[in-house]
């Protein structure tokens, strides 16, 4: 099985498809449009099955692997590979883009070509980001995938969408760019772009100390970290509900992502120097943006900053050190990607409604969406972090290692399921329950069949990760143990 | 008296002895046609031009290529070495003919809607540049260089100035002459003080005498004095700070045909001439210039992208953005060190630099190019707002422009990164790191006006009166492949960089 390019076909199928859907033209052709990115996403989803199924759990080495020639004037290659904590996210990504294809199926009527065409080509090169294993190779997928983002939130965005896209790309641009100066000096300094290569790279502190700062900076805009999280929630806000989906679900994980590939093996010394600071920002993200959603008025708006507030608990579990730790954050990541999509797109159905997304319009949803309601507090319980939910697994792993490490760290981490649940479960409380709130209300229609089963796959994923969490964690096991060698070992 | 006297071998010179005659030969022609739209002049000079970088690939390939693989490519002086041809002025040279030959596809219809252009001339002087452009490309001698420059902006400003009813373009010529003559001043004034020191106007010769000079330690006073006005006076003709204050204003005031003229091929003119003036006569002074260079790409870097932020007229922004783009290459250039004889490093550097170069002439040609193919009779198409909504009049155009915006601004998979991406390469590898930060803070900064025009083309509504896009087949072809080239250098960067590597090899 893998002598077949199952990661090429998982990057290029979809940006094949991409331009076949954009070569369909003008919004005539909208419904021929629409199926073949739905082949074009189903397609890219199956190719992506084999990958878990022949997945070698006992190996840290590197699977899959593909190496071509690229441009041999920069010792660059086409070096594609998975290990335990890349594959899932490859899975993920493709999975979600089946799903956005579907939920903009009847809602999106304007340039629907250029529409799914952007989520096509965004999925491909998302996977070519998680699968990259030659350092520019990856920062061109890094790059590249900004484009389609910045398009779809600014031509199917909200009113203030130019200003949010422009925002967008400009603050990722920036740490990126930087990052680019980074793998430029690693690549003087080992002679090659292969990532694995750094691993190893002996490094001085103070080297490790930029090089990790160029990083960061990448990656905490990605992620975001508290304070470089400001361009989120705007994007969030005026993007299509497709678009708040991929963002919350794949892009943010890339910056995550990003620190276990690059900051953690490549710079662990000064990633030990500096694990005070990444531990305090991000426990000011867990508990201050935690605090920030308690007061939204706008529902997408606080799902928003409870992604934040989220992938807070992912970095503080990469800076705890630990097996648990890293998996929990992992398992975050994975869950986080189920849960924030669904709650997109349960706003998603209520907007296209009533064209609104203010908690302040609705009241008593679950009189007459009653479909809805059930999945929704599903969700919702699952963002809180219920036990049996997929939420609950990462969090309790990253509490119980941080209680090893420090009692203050897992007594302040811990109360993100207070805060959690406040924010969730009081939208939950204003927008389902209650009396029938007005009239816009009462007229709701209950979900259609397309809808109902978007939502119920990913409510197959919620509980079925919390049930059986096994499933994912034993994927990255050996992986992550081999990160911590990495860690433990000084590079100078 | 004439007993001493040898023929010079012409066969290396024989693209611009080509050139010159057949120039002269439809300026007669012209004479004849009667048609306004002037066809069978248009398709002489193409011809022309088509033959002229036939002739000088043949030539490259036939006399200049390594006989065997492994053997240095070879190196041909004639005209009592004025004049040299050898693989990097042949490849420049063919490609300027190339890039002219698109452009004048480009202006075709742009100019027959202007009919106050007179054509038959427009089409000569553009032969006359070409022409210049080719003999500054081969001068191994200063006078020789100092004619190509001359021959060039002489037949650019007329050209700019060839519609007499348009007050913007009269302005524009008269400020590209004035300020051409202070640059050629600058230049001559430089090159004299050079002859002074080394006593050769031959660029050869120059490198060998500044070589002793160096050995012999002799007081380089005079020499780095010569290097200050040459400097200068390149630095005009590239266009960056501080000697730049030409370029928006002509980029702006000429016809856009002539924008495409001067902002193209002649560029690549200038790398030559700065390789052959500074790399190849001069090295022996690098670190002098090298520092030189290195402020002029630092301001061009910083005020050219921080002013293009301000412009609302799509030829001012590019050009400030030119501005930008030519601080960027000379990164390169800046960066090349001859450590301990290595001259590997060297290569390196003045390769990206190179690469640079052709890939953002590949660009401007396709972005002017599209703004004439926008435009209409009395209609420019040249201010940001003309963009608005381009995507819901022409997706095809918009995707076209999308691409060379984000080339421009240097985002992967479009070949705008990629010569980026070698320029910084060089510049880590020279341990400027602070300069690397420095390039890459300013690209930010230029980043922000190419996604203003995807903004405008992207998310903002057309006008409701817009006149429709319409476009030949043949236009649109020339554009798509223009663009596809771009996306395709840009993912399959290795040949174009070999190619540019191999030429500069044996060139200093």
């Amino acid at each position: 099985m893998s002598s077949y390019p199952l990661l090429s076909l998982a990057i290029w199928i979809p940006v094949a498809a991409g331009f076949a859907v954009l070569a369909t033209g003008a919004d005539r052709n909208a419904t021929l449009a629409r199926r073949l990115a739905l082949a074009g996403a189903l397609l890219g989803f199956l190719v992506t099955l084999p990958l878990y199924a022949y997945f070698d759990v006992t190996s840290s080495a590197m699977q899959f692997e593909e190496i071509h020639a690229w441009i041999p004037h920069f010792s660059a290659r086409y070096h594609l590979g998975v290990d335990g904590i890349s594959l899932l996210f490859i899975l993920l990504n493709s999975f979600v883009t089946l799903l956005v294809v579907l939920a903009g199926w009847r809602v999106i009527e304007n340039r629907v070509a250029q529409y799914h065409a952007a989520f096509l080509i965004m999925s491909g090169l998302m996977n070519g980001i998680f699968s990259a294993l030659d350092g520019l190779l990856f920062y061109v997928f890094f790059e590249a995938s900004l484009i389609p983002l910045y398009l779809i939130i600014g031509v199917w965005g909200g009113p203030r969408r130019v200003y949010a896209a422009i925002k967008f790309f400009l603050y990722t641009l920036l740490g990126s760019l930087l990052f680019l100066v980074a793998i430029l000096y690693l690549f003087i300094r080992s002679g090659s772009f292969v990532i694995l290569d750094w691993h190893v790279l002996p490094l001085a502190l103070h080297e490790q100390i930029w090089l990790f700062v160029a990083f960061l900076l990448a990656f905490a805009v990605k992620v975001p970290m508290f304070p470089l999280h400001t361009w989120l929630p705007d994007a969030h806000v005026e993007a299509p509900t497709g678009g708040s989906v991929v963002l919350a679900a794949i892009a943010l994980k890339l910056g995550a992502y990003g620190f276990v590939r690059f900051s953690l093996p490549i710079t662990p010394d000064a990633a030990h120097e500096l694990a005070g600071l990444m531990i305090v920002l991000s426990l000011i993200a867990v508990l201050y943006i935690g605090l920030i959603a308690l007061a939204q008025t706008d529902m997408k708006k606080l799902v928003a900053y409870s992604s934040i507030s989220h992938m807070g608990f992912v970095t503080l579990g990469f800076f705890l050190f630990s097996a648990m730790s890293i998996e929990g954050a992992l398992a975050q990541m994975i869950s986080h990607g189920f849960v924030s999509a669904a709650m997109f797109l349960c706003i998603g159905v209520l907007y296209d409604r009533m064209h609104s997304r203010q908690i302040a319009d609705y009241g008593g949803v679950a009189q007459t969406m009653p479909k809805f309601a059930a999945l929704f507090v599903l969700f919702a319980m699952a963002n809180a972090g219920l036990p049996a939910t997929s939420g609950f697994v990462g969090e309790f792993m990253v509490i119980l290692a941080a209680v090893e490490s420090s009692f203050w760290i897992a007594a302040a981490a811990a109360s993100t399921l207070i805060i959690g649940a406040a924010y969730t479960l009081w939208m939950v409380k204003r927008v389902i329950f209650g009396a029938v709130a007005n009239d816009a209300v009462r007229a709701l229609a209950d979900i259609n069949r397309r809808e109902f089963f978007i939502l119920a796959l990913l409510a197959l994923c919620v509980l079925g990760m919390g049930l059986y969490p096994q499933a994912f964690t034993k994927v990255m096991h050996v992986s992550v143990n081999d990160l911590l060698q990495h860690l433990v070992l000084k590079k100078y | 008296m004439f007993e001493n006297f040898v023929v010079p071998n012409l066969l290396p010179a024989a693209p611009e002895i080509f050139l010159l005659c057949m120039a002269c030969l439809i300026l007669l022609v012209d004479l004849g046609v009667r048609s306004p739209r002037r066809s069978l002049t248009f398709l002489l000079t193409q011809i022309t031009l088509a033959v002229s970088a036939l002739l000088t690939l043949w030539y490259a390939y036939a006399e200049l290529m390594p006989p065997a693989p492994g053997e240095p490519a070879r190196v041909m002086l004639t005209f009592y070495n004025m004049f040299i041809a050898d693989l990097l002025g042949s490849f420049l040279k063919a490609l300027a003919c190339f890039i002219v030959m698109a452009s004048l596809a480009y202006s075709r219809r742009y100019l027959e809607e202007r009919r106050s252009i007179p054509q038959g001339e427009y089409c000569v002087l553009t032969l006359f540049a070409t022409l210049g452009m080719m003999v500054m490309i081969s001068a191994n001698h200063f006078l020789g260089l100092y004619l190509g420059v001359e021959i060039l902006s002489l037949a650019l400003c007329a050209l700019t100035a060839l519609q007499r009813d348009n007050a913007a373009a009269s302005e524009a010529a008269m400020k590209y002459f004035v300020l051409g003559a202070l640059a050629s001043g600058m230049l001559l004034y430089g090159m004299s003080m050079i002859y002074g020191a080394t006593g050769s106007l031959e660029i050869i010769e120059v490198a060998e005498q500044v070589r002793s000079m160096r050995k012999m330690q002799v007081d380089k006073t005079v020499l780095v004095f010569g290097l200050v006005f040459l400097v200068a006076g390149l630095a005009f003709k590239l266009g960056v700070v501080p000697f730049h204050m030409w370029i928006p204003d002509v980029y702006h005031g000429a016809p856009t045909s002539v924008t495409l003229l001067i902002a193209a091929a002649p560029k690549l003119a200038a790398f030559v001439m700065v390789i052959r003036l500074l790399v190849v006569g001069l090295i022996g002074l690098s670190a002098d210039w090298q520092s030189m260079l290195m402020l002029l790409a630092v301001l061009s870097m910083g005020l050219g992208n921080l002013v293009a932020i301000a412009q609302r007229n799509i030829k001012r922004m590019l050009a400030w953005s030119a501005i930008a783009h030519m601080g960027f290459m000379l990164l390169g250039l800046a960066s090349g060190v001859v450590r301990d004889g290595n001259r590997h490093v060297a290569l390196e550097a003045y390769t990206a630099s190179l690469f640079y170069m052709v890939t953002y002439v590949l660009a401007t040609l396709a972005v002017f190019g599209l703004i004439m193919l926008l435009s209409r009779r009395g209609f420019e198409s040249d201010e940001l707002d003309d963009f608005k909504g381009l995507n819901q009049r022409s997706p095809w155009f918009a995707a076209m422009m999308l691409i060379l915006m984000l080339s421009l601004a240097g985002i992967p998979f479009l070949v705008g990164f990629i010569a980026k991406f070698a320029v910084l390469e060089s510049v880590v590898i020279s341990g400027q790191y602070w300069l690397a930060v420095l390039a890459v803070l300013f690209s930010l900064v230029g980043a922000f006006f190419y996604l203003r025009v995807i903004w405008f083309m992207y998310f903002d509504a057309a006008d409701a009166n817009a006149a429709p896009i319409e476009a030949s087949f043949a236009d649109r072809t020339l554009l798509s492949v223009n663009s596809v080239l771009i996306a395709a250098i840009g993912i399959f960067p290795q040949f174009l960089l070999n190619a540019c590597g191999y030429v500069l090899a044996r060139s200093f």
